[in-house]
C-alpha cells in the first residue's frame, strides 16, 4: 500500500498499481495512468472499455474477466488486445481505477 | 413436506443429497437428484490417467449408487429452471416444482470457443486431460512419444483444479525422466497469468519447482489460436509458442441448463452466489454449490465439500424460517502431485493465501513442501471420496472452517496485518 500524488490529486495504491479506493479516480486520473503503462492517447474505444469497467464494478463488485469483457462490451478480445496491449481486463483495470479482477483464481 | 430437487449429481449434488438425507426422513422432505447419464467421475483421477497411473473404468462409478436410500435418482436432462414459476423443465417437457432448489451443475470444457483447437490434430497431437476420453488418448500419445516439444497450456481462467495443469507438468517431467528420454523432450508450460498460480506465495514456490525442474514458464500468454496443423499456439498479441504435443485446458463455462434459464447465470453461464451463505442471488429458495457458482474460490472438490456443510445448514434454516448461517470462508485445499512419488498440500481461504505449516493442525501434514505422506495423502483421497466426502460423513479433524493453527502466518497473512 501506497500514496501517490497523480493528476493533481492523492491515490491510494496496492503494491501491483492498482487503486484501492475507486472514488479518488478521475478522467484525469486515468489518462495520467494509461500514460505510465504506455497508452496514450486514449482514444473514444479506450473509454468504452474504461467506463463499461467501472459500471461492471460497480455493479457486481469486480471488474470481468477478458473473455466476460468481450462478450458482454461488444468489444471484440483482438480489439481489446490493441487497446490494452498484453493483459486487456488487468490493464483496463488499473486506468479504470478498481480493483484487480478477482476472475483469475 | 418439503420438495427438494438437485440438479446434477456430481460431488455437490451427491453430497448435498446425502447430507440433507440425513437431516430429514422420508416423509418431511422429498429429495430428487436428476442428471442426463449416469456416470459419475472421481474427477481428481483424470490426471493420473495419461501417465498410466489409473485407467478411465477405474475412476466411474453409477451415479445412483452413490445415493443414499430415500433419494430419487432421475436419469435426464434439464432444459432450463424458471425462476418466477419456482420449477425445473426437464428435456422430456415434464415440470418438476420445488421449495428449494439445488444447482450443482458443475462447468463445462468449451474447446470449440478457441481457434483451431477442435480441428486439425485434435485428439492427435493437441489433448485435454479433463474428461475421460482425452486423458485416455493423451495416454496413447505420450506412450509412443519419442521427444519433441511438450507445452501445457491453460487457455483462460476460471478452470477446474488450478493446480492440475502444473501437476501434469511435474508429472510429465517425473515420466519422462522414468523412461530415460527426458534429456530429448522440451517442458513448457504456457498460462495467461502473470506467474505460476494465483497466490503470490504460492505461486513464486511453485515457479521455482518448474525451474528446478527445467520446464520453461510462459506467462501472461492469453491463447488466440491453437494450431494443431502447424503445431503452434498463437496468443491475441501475436507470440508464439511451437509444440510436437500440447496438452491444452480449454475454457470452462457453466452448464447448458444453466445458460438456457433467464436470469440464473451469468453471461459464462455461472450463477452469482452469496460467499458465506450459498444462498443464490437470483432467488432465495434457490442455492447453488461447486464449479456452478461464480464465487472467487478455486473450483475443486474440497471446496465443494466444505461449502456442502453449511448450504445444507442454511437449506434447513431457510425451510425453517430461521435466519441464513453465514459461515463459509473460501476454506480449499489441494494436493498438488509433484512427480517421484511426492506431493504438496496447499490449504487456503478468501482471506488467507496458502502458506507454510501443517495441516489441519501444528501435528498434521507438512503445508506448501513436497513429501511421501502428502503423495500418500492424495492417493487415499480416491478412497475418502468415495466413502466418506459423497456419502457425507464428516472426517475426523478436517472441518468446514480454515484452520488457522498449524500455519506460519505472521509475515505472509497480509489481510489480518492490516
Amino acid at each position: 500500500m501506497s500514496v501517490e500524488t497523480i493528476a493533481g490529486v492523492t491515490i491510494d495504491v496496492n503494491e501491483e498499481g492498482f487503486m484501492t479506493d475507486p472514488g479518488q479516480w478521475s478522467p484525469d486520473v486515468a489518462v495520467e495512468l494509461a500514460r505510465r503503462e504506455g497508452i496514450e492517447p486514449l482514444t473514444d474505444r479506450h473509454w468504452e472499455v474504461i467506463h463499461f469497467m467501472r459500471r461492471e464494478f460497480e455493479e457486481k463488485g469486480t471488474g470481468p474477466s477478458v473473455r466476460l469483457l468481450a462478450k458482454t462490451s461488444g468489444v471484440s478480445i483482438k480489439e481489446l488486445y490493441t487497446l490494452f496491449p498484453k493483459g486487456p481486463a488487468k490493464l483496463a483495470a488499473k486506468i479504470a481505477g478498481i480493483p484487480k479482477p478477482r476472475g483469475c483464481i | 413436506m418439503h420438495r427438494i430437487v438437485i440438479v446434477g449429481g456430481g460431488t455437490g449434488g451427491t453430497l448435498s443429497a446425502n447430507r440433507l438425507r440425513k437431516i430429514y426422513r422420508p416423509d418431511e422432505a422429498s429429495i430428487t437428484v436428476i442428471d442426463e447419464n449416469d456416470q459419475h467421475v472421481y474427477q481428481p483421477g483424470l490426471l493420473f490417467v495419461p501417465f498410466g497411473m489409473t485407467h478411465g473404468e477405474d475412476i466411474v462409478r453409477p451415479r445412483a449408487r452413490q445415493l443414499r436410500d430415500g433419494i430419487d435418482f432421475l436419469r435426464c436432462g434439464v432444459d432450463h429452471v424458471d425462476v418466477e414459476r419456482r420449477c425445473v423443465v426437464r428435456a422430456d417437457g415434464v415440470e418438476m416444482e420445488y421449495d428449494v432448489l439445488i444447482v450443482a451443475t458443475g462447468s463445462v470444457l468449451a474447446p470449440e470457443e478457441t481457434e483451431g483447437l477442435t480441428g486439425p490434430g485434435w485428439m492427435e497431437r493437441v489433448f485435454t486431460f479433463y474428461d475421460v476420453p482425452g486423458a485416455t488418448a493423451l495416454h496413447a500419445a505420450l506412450e509412443s512419444f519419442q521427444g519433441g516439444r511438450v507445452v501445457v497450456n491453460v487457455v483462460e481462467m476460471p478452470i477446474k483444479c488450478p493446480v492440475a495443469p502444473l501437476e501434469f507438468a511435474f508429472l510429465a517431467d517425473w515420466y519422462f525422466t522414468e523412461r530415460g528420454i527426458r534429456d530429448r523432450v522440451d517442458l513448457t508450460y504456457v498460462t495467461p497469468l502473470d506467474a505460476a498460480f494465483t497466490k503470490p506465495v504460492a505461486a513464486k514456490h511453485l515457479g521455482g519447482m518448474l525451474a528446478e525442474r527445467h520446464i520453461e514458464l510462459v506467462t501472461e500468454f492469453s491463447t488466440g489460436e491453437v494450431d494443431g496443423e502447424g503445431g503452434r499456439l498463437v496468443s491475441y498479441d501475436e507470440r508464439e509458442v511451437p509444440f510436437d504435443l500440447a496438452v491444452v485446458i480449454p475454457v470452462h463455462n457453466g452448464a447448458g441448463c444453466v445458460t438456457r434459464s433467464p436470469g440464473l447465470g451469468d453471461e459464462l453461464g455461472f450463477i452469482s452466489t452469496d460467499e458465506h451463505t450459498l444462498q443464490t442471488k437470483v432467488a432465495p429458495e434457490i442455492f447453488a454449490i461447486g464449479d456452478a457458482t461464480s464465487l472467487p474460490i478455486s473450483k475443486a472438490g474440497s471446496v465443494t465439500d466444505f461449502e456442502g456443510e453449511v448450504l445444507v445448514e442454511n437449506v434447513r434454516r431457510f425451510l425453517g424460517d430461521e435466519p441464513l448461517d453465514a459461515s463459509y470462508d473460501g476454506h480449499a485445499n489441494c494436493f498438488i502431485e509433484t512427480g517421484f512419488s511426492k506431493a504438496m498440500l496447499i490449504d487456503f481461504n478468501y482471506e488467507v493465501e496458502p502458506v507454510p505449516g501443517h495441516y489441519p493442525g501444528p501435528v498434521g501434514l507438512p503445508l506448501m513442501k513436497e513429501s511421501r505422506f502428502n503423495h500418500l495423502g492424495k492417493l487415499m483421497f480416491q478412497w475418502i471420496y468415495w466413502h466418506s466426502l459423497l456419502p457425507g460423513r464428516d472426517i475426523p479433524g478436517i472441518h468446514s472452517e480454515m484452520p488457522r493453527r498449524g500455519k506460519h502466518l505472521i509475515e505472509h497473512d497480509m489481510k489480518g496485518a492490516e
